[in-house]
């Protein structure tokens, strides 16, 4: 079983078309990954499935880096 | 129902059309359902839903009738389940419903503004939001509304309606835009006078005065929409998007 970090940096390499060694847990979804607005809906939709969660819209739009989607999967499991 | 009436990239999508009971919304439910879609048509009331479910069965359509308050957000999340369950998510949808309140506009009240703005237009907004996420998903997707040449040319006695065509008329440029790099396309389809319960209620002397603004000198038929619509619903219109195709026998030449 992978950790969560494992699982979000997953999806995040996933939705966003990077390889793994470019995304750390610092890295921001638009300003480091090349994500536009639309991308980081789909990837939050992708984090609602992965973890069986619903991220409300305003706790979502805080959601802009790696270590963020971590920290809040965690705090909602 | 024969070959000839197949469209390429219909086959097994499933479609929800709003507003499908009469007129161009039913039309545009059995011209997509015999082009090979799954076919879900909408009505305000249960028993409307029922007679849609009958309809669809009468041509050998899969699909059904559902009932949808296209102003509440809860039923619109409602039916989006409900079909997404039972049929999977609808990646063409045809925002059809709609209603006129016709008034000038010294004499139109709160309600007669308010009520068309929300079903034609905020509905537009609620249907699209809904079910966007599967289509973005599937990097697919149709998003077809229906308009009115009145959105364009403005008719003395609507200019709520006209208002509610016009503003759909602009959401579609703007969502064609957001979601074009998703493989979705949003267009609009804008009827003239068409033969429907609509446009049946008119005085003999103004249905008159119309056609003679009419190249083509008659109404005309739901399924002359409904052919359009199927068109952009499927592989032949993939390239159209953030348009308004106008279908009014040439009385208004964009």
């Amino acid at each position: 079983m992978s950790t969560i970090e494992e699982r979000v940096k997953k999806i995040v390499c996933e939705q966003l078309g990077v390889k793994e060694e470019e995304v750390s847990n610092e890295s921001s979804f638009v300003e480091d990954l090349g994500a536009d607005s639309l991308d980081t809906v789909e990837l939050v939709m992708a984090l609602e499935e992965e973890f069986e969660t619903e991220i409300p819209d305003e706790e979502a739009e805080k959601i802009t880096t790696v270590q963020e989607a971590i920290d809040y999967v965690v705090a909602h499991q | 129902m024969g070959m000839q009436q197949e469209i390429a990239g219909l086959a097994g999508k499933v479609a929800l059309v709003t507003g499908a009971s009469r007129g161009i919304g039913q039309a545009i439910a059995l011209r997509l359902g015999a082009a090979g879609a799954t076919v879900i048509g909408t009505a305000t009331s249960e028993k409307g839903a029922e007679a849609i479910s009958g309809v669809l069965a009468e041509h050998g359509i899969a699909g059904a009738g559902m009932q949808l308050d296209v102003t509440d957000a809860d039923s619109v999340s409602r039916v989006l389940k409900d079909v997404a369950e039972k049929f999977g998510a609808p990646l063409i949808l045809v925002n059809n419903a709609g209603i006129t309140k016709d008034n000038i506009l010294m004499r139109m009240k709160d309600e007669e503004w308010e009520g068309v703005i929300n079903t034609n237009l905020t509905s537009i907004f609620r249907m699209s939001k809904a079910a966007m996420r599967a289509m973005t998903k599937a990097r697919w997707g149709r998003i077809i509304n229906i308009s009115s040449v009145v959105g364009s040319m403005g008719n003395a006695g609507q200019s709520n309606y006209a208002a509610a065509k016009a503003g759909l008329e602009g959401f579609t440029r703007s969502l064609a835009r957001e979601l074009g790099s998703r493989g979705i396309t949003v267009n609009a389809v804008a009827p003239g006078f068409i033969d429907t319960d609509m446009t049946k209620g008119l005085p003999d002397e103004h249905r008159q005065n119309l056609l003679d603004q009419v190249p083509l000198g008659r109404l005309g038929q739901p399924e002359e929409i409904a052919g359009v619509v199927a068109f952009l619903a499927g592989d032949e219109g993939a390239y159209v998007t953030g348009e308004t195709l106008h279908v009014n026998g040439g009385m208004y030449m964009g």
